[in-house]
């Protein structure tokens, strides 16, 4: 039986692997989530429905990637390391979890039980569990570190094939503004623009493409100024096409590889500077769990010993998201130069 | 001969490499025998095996490649037994290799000088000073103008073709017993090429250097080499003195080969070329038996499919061998392969006139916040005449920097022109950019493009990228409707119809190029430029995609602008003939009329320079001094002054030459009297009539 199993599943494994099933795939794990976490208040108290799609669809993908990477153990494991946290993250509200924000007993170490309660991974200096605000702390960091990637994708690859298919003046002019927001510490640049706007999740998007755009522009550009020598960008001139639609249908198509490899990387990056805000109070606020948000929080009291487990999980967890991604990248690199 | 021990000899050798989809021999069953000062060529098209071969010799298999059987002696001695000491001792001093591209082989951040002394330092233990005096010495051998500012120079500051001599120097300098050359012309122009031939030919007299040629190109083999073995698909498939293999050749693939070249005499409508059928089997795909077998228009099932070929002695040539069961039964007269003669096409009124068309280039050091600087200007096109009637084949001829690529873009509307005229029907298109044009002006000029790898978007279909043509010209705009003319399309170019479905990846260089042409031709053009559109791809290839062009062009009654650097493409092609050089046309004429004296120099010497595949033909010999001058800082006068062997010092050298006209639209401009242009002698002339 297994065995026919098998057989029966591989070709429908195999027609889900192309681009049009996949990206259904990742907007039905991805809408869910945004959904849930950037308008989960307004939705109500049913907002939890919204991510029943989401997580058979973050289980398939998981698979699909596992099936199409299999050839390079470090995108296994990295695929595995983010997948791990989607899953957490889609699946929260379904798991047998604690009330994240209920203070139960304060200070309890790892696998103790009190008040009738087993707390794995024990309690903050509040009293509220530390697993449950681990696996809920998950989902603001995807959610806006992805947002944020995602935007400055779009305005660096508009900026990058604007400069780098027309050049001369508009050439100049964006690459000259890149340069100034690069000579920008990023750090600085995120304090004064998220000062000025206010700390929120919008706006750490705002300040995040501010930071990586310039860098993404410069990427694009390099790239879209290498194809646009090409003989099929010189037909498509030569037909009379417009150049909007020669940078989106003809140049765009062909620097998605090397930007889909920055992007994992960026996503990583992201990660950290997404943590890094809301460490200094300047990015997500108080109370919903946020690892940045634990780290803060927990700072002083885990210069105890006994306690550094308070900084120690959402530490970890920050760590093995973006290693996650990093891994993500390089065997995507590695994938890409094989054959 | 005998007593001697060949300087190389490779015995049943196999060679493999080892990839994810597991072993995949390269090489099988290969034997050569090099004597001393013999120059051995390698001929065969890509994927055929032969650098593997060279690569093998020099032991530089990599990590996933192994000689799997058989063994290579070097004067005598088994390569394969020799330690990583002895074989580096021997690579480099006793056996040298020259590469394709020259600006690869050498270090771009040393001089030169020192590139060069590393050679007697490491191999001889020369001081410094004396190796640096050996170089010098050797620059002087390779014919290169003032050895001692090329020592003090980067590789960056010299040209393609010095740059090729001093990689020839290098590996001539610690007197190889071997020297291998793998397509070490190929990235260079054909003056240029000239030149390193002839370079190659008087270092094989001088040192007695034992050679491996390996090239693609026949004519050149017949130039430089003794001996020569015919490789397809991994196997040697015919191997013999030179003259004995072009004058019987005995294997069918050989055969095709020759067929599908056009030598001098082959004629686009009374003798057209005729490609070899199929494709060459990729390496893990290897029928059973011969490979060539499923191309071959000779397989007798149960005889050329069966087990593994040997190579057989054609009687009453010496070591003349043959991979192939029936060359005894096959008669080579009768069965000579012959296209079917075509009736000629009559050109009808002029679709195209250029008069007078300029183009230059002013080159503005200026930046955003920065304006003046030095403006310097680039005469990539000046005063450009000529005319192209209906149905006809008009070839530009010339080498890198002539300007033909400029004009195109200017005719395509991707550059102004800077003066003159350019009409298109009545339509003048000179100072009319391609987003001013109206979609029939658009549509009526079409091109194909050089780099069949280049042309195709990598992200589309092919179904796609032709049906958006059909789409913008508004040939028609129903979804069944474009499909329809998409397959018709695929139909006429001779590609299977579910290739509309395919991404260019999965399709082959010759598939992409076809893709190319059905794409120009889909919004119905008058005219369609052609810039180098075969030569890119392999010999047998090249043939197919040629016929077919011309096929389409016979059918559509389409005008022709063929832009080639290969005379003797264009000689087969062309019903007229436009030869420019540095932005100027030298001559124009019929094909017959430029083919025939009076020439233009530049014109004898570019027909000099074209190697020819024939034995029957004899050429005269003129080989150009010196390099093309770069188009920013042309020569005064007459362009081609500084390398013109007839060259009238004070005259050329100062005022531009008067055109020459010699009957109706053959003109030449030259300084030269029309008395003298026109007893010049002919440049190719059949060998019978030159021994008379």
């Amino acid at each position: 039986m297994a065995v026919t199993d098998i057989q029966a599943s591989q070709p429908f494994l195999s027609r889900l692997l192309r681009p049009r099933p996949v990206i259904a795939l990742l907007l039905l794990m991805w809408l869910p989530l945004m959904a849930y976490v950037m308008f989960g208040k307004t939705i109500g108290n049913n907002a939890q429905m919204v991510l029943l799609p989401a997580i058979p669809a973050t289980l398939i993908l998981y698979i699909l990637g596992i099936r199409a990477f299999r050839e390079s153990w470090v995108a296994v494991i990295g695929l595995t390391l983010v997948f791990f946290w989607l899953l957490m993250a889609v699946s929260a509200p379904y798991l047998p979890l604690l009330d994240p924000n209920k203070p139960i007993a304060p200070f309890t170490t790892p696998f103790t039980e009190r008040k009738d309660v087993f707390f794995w991974l024990g309690t903050d200096f509040k009293g509220r569990d530390m697993l449950s605000r681990m696996i809920w702390g998950c989902q603001r960091v995807l959610v806006w570190g992805v947002t944020a990637t995602l935007v400055a994708y779009v305005v660096g690859a508009l900026f990058g094939l604007i400069s780098g298919y027309l050049s001369g003046w508009w050439d100049e002019i964006i690459s000259f503004a890149a340069n100034v927001l690069l000579s920008f510490p990023v750090m600085v640049l995120f304090i004064v623009i998220l000062n000025y706007l206010g700390p929120s999740g919008f706006n750490i998007v705002v300040a995040v493409t501010f930071a990586s755009a310039p860098a993404i522009m410069r990427i694009v550009r390099g790239l879209a100024l290498d194809i646009k020598t090409r003989d099929y960008v010189f037909a498509a001139q030569t037909r009379g096409e417009h150049p909007l639609y020669i940078m989106i249908f003809e140049l765009l198509p062909n620097v998605r590889g090397p930007i889909i490899v920055d992007a994992c990387l960026r996503l990583g990056y992201t990660t950290v500077a997404i943590t890094t805000l809301t460490f200094l109070g300047l990015g997500l606020q108080p109370p919903d769990p946020d690892w940045g948000l634990m780290i803060r929080e927990s700072a002083k009291t885990a210069m105890l010993w006994k306690f550094s487990y308070m900084l120690l999980v959402p530490a970890l967890s920050v760590s093995s998201l973006i290693l996650g991604f990093n891994l993500m990248a390089d065997g995507l690199r590695e994938m890409s130069l094989r054959d | 001969m005998s007593d001697q021990t060949p300087v190389l000899e490779c015995r049943n050798l196999c060679i493999s490499y080892y990839t994810r989809a597991g072993e995949i021999p390269a090489v099988v069953d290969f034997n050569l025998k090099l004597m001393p000062g013999e120059a051995h060529g390698i001929v065969g098209e890509s994927g055929c095996g032969k650098s593997t071969v060279a690569l093998a010799i020099m032991q530089y298999m990599g990590k996933n490649g192994a000689i799997v059987g058989g063994e290579i002696l070097f004067e005598g001695r088994d390569m394969r037994t020799m330690s990583d000491e002895e074989l580096r001792r021997i690579r480099g001093s006793k056996i040298a290799m020259v590469y394709q591209e020259p600006m690869a082989s050498l270090n771009p951040s040393m001089l030169i000088g020192a590139q060069l002394a590393e050679v007697p330092i490491y191999h001889d233990g020369l001081s410094e000073a004396d190796a640096l005096r050996r170089a010098e010495e050797m620059l002087a051998k390779v014919r290169l103008p003032d050895p001692k500012r090329i020592l003090n120079s980067y590789p960056h500051q010299i040209s393609g073709g010095q740059q090729q001599r001093v990689v020839i120097a290098m590996a001539l300098l610690s007197n190889p017993k071997l020297l291998l050359l793998d397509e070490p012309t190929t990235a260079l122009d054909v003056t240029v090429e000239a030149g390193i031939v002839e370079l190659i030919n008087e270092i094989a007299e001088e040192f007695g250097t034992s050679m491996i040629y390996i090239s693609h190109n026949l004519g050149l083999i017949l130039e430089t080499c003794d001996r020569l073995t015919v490789m397809y698909s991994g196997e040697a498939v015919e191997v013999g003195d030179i003259h004995d293999v072009f004058e019987e050749m005995r294997h069918p693939y050989t055969r095709g080969l020759f067929g599908s070249i056009p030598l001098p005499g082959a004629d686009k409508n009374a003798h057209p070329l005729v490609a070899i059928p199929g494709q060459l089997p990729l390496p893990h795909e290897r029928p059973e038996g011969c490979n060539f077998a499923p191309r071959c228009t000779f397989f007798r099932d149960g005889l050329c499919n069966v087990g593994a070929l040997k190579m057989h002695p054609v009687p009453g040539d010496d070591d003349h061998k043959v991979r192939c069961e029936r060359f005894q039964e096959i008669d080579w007269d009768r069965d000579l392969p012959k296209g079917e003669a075509k009736p000629p096409v009559l050109p009808g009124d002029t679709v195209l006139s250029v008069e007078n068309m300029t183009k230059h280039y002013i080159i503005d050091e200026g930046g955003l916040f920065v304006s003046g600087g030095d403006a310097r200007t680039v005469k990539a096109n000046e005063k450009l005449s000529f005319e192209a009637r209906e149905a006809e084949t008009v070839a530009i001829v010339g080498e890198s920097g002539c300007g033909k690529s400029t004009f195109a873009k200017v005719l395509m509307g991707l550059e102004d022109a800077t003066d003159g005229k350019v009409m298109l029907g009545d339509v003048e298109l000179g100072a009319l950019p391609v987003d001013k044009r109206d979609k029939s002006t658009i549509a009526k000029l079409q091109m194909v493009f050089q780099n069949p790898f280049d042309t195709l978007n990598p992200s589309h279909t092919i179904g796609g990228q032709i049906g958006r043509v059909i789409r913008k010209f508004g040939v028609a705009s129903d979804e069944a409707e474009v499909n329809e003319i998409v397959m018709r399309l695929l139909d006429t170019v001779k590609l299977p119809r579910d290739f509309a479905k395919r991404k260019p990846r999965q399709l082959s260089g010759g598939q992409k190029q076809r893709v190319g042409i059905a794409r120009a031709f889909a919004g119905n053009p008058k005219v369609v430029i052609a810039d180098e559109p075969v030569s890119a791809l392999d010999v047998s290839v090249q043939a197919a995609v040629t016929e077919l062009l011309m096929d389409i062009q016979r059918e559509n009654r389409t005008t022709m602008l063929f832009i080639s650097h290969d005379l003797s493409v264009v000689r087969y092609l062309a019903d007229r003939i436009v030869v420019m050089y540095l932005g100027r046309i030298m001559e124009q004429g019929t094909t017959e009329e430029i083919f025939a004296p009076p020439y233009h120099p530049y014109t004898e010497a570019l027909l000099a320079a074209v190697p020819i595949a024939d034995t029957r033909v004899e050429k005269r010999h003129i080989v150009l001094k010196g390099e093309i001058p770069s188009p920013s800082n042309p020569p005064k006068g007459c362009p081609f002054s500084t390398r013109c062997p007839y060259m009238i010092p004070g005259t050329c050298d100062v005022d531009l030459p008067p055109l020459r006209s010699f009957g109706e639209g053959h003109g030449i401009l030259c300084h030269l009297d029309p008395a003298e242009l026109s007893k010049m002698e002919p440049v190719i002339k059949p060998r019978a009539q030159a021994a008379e």
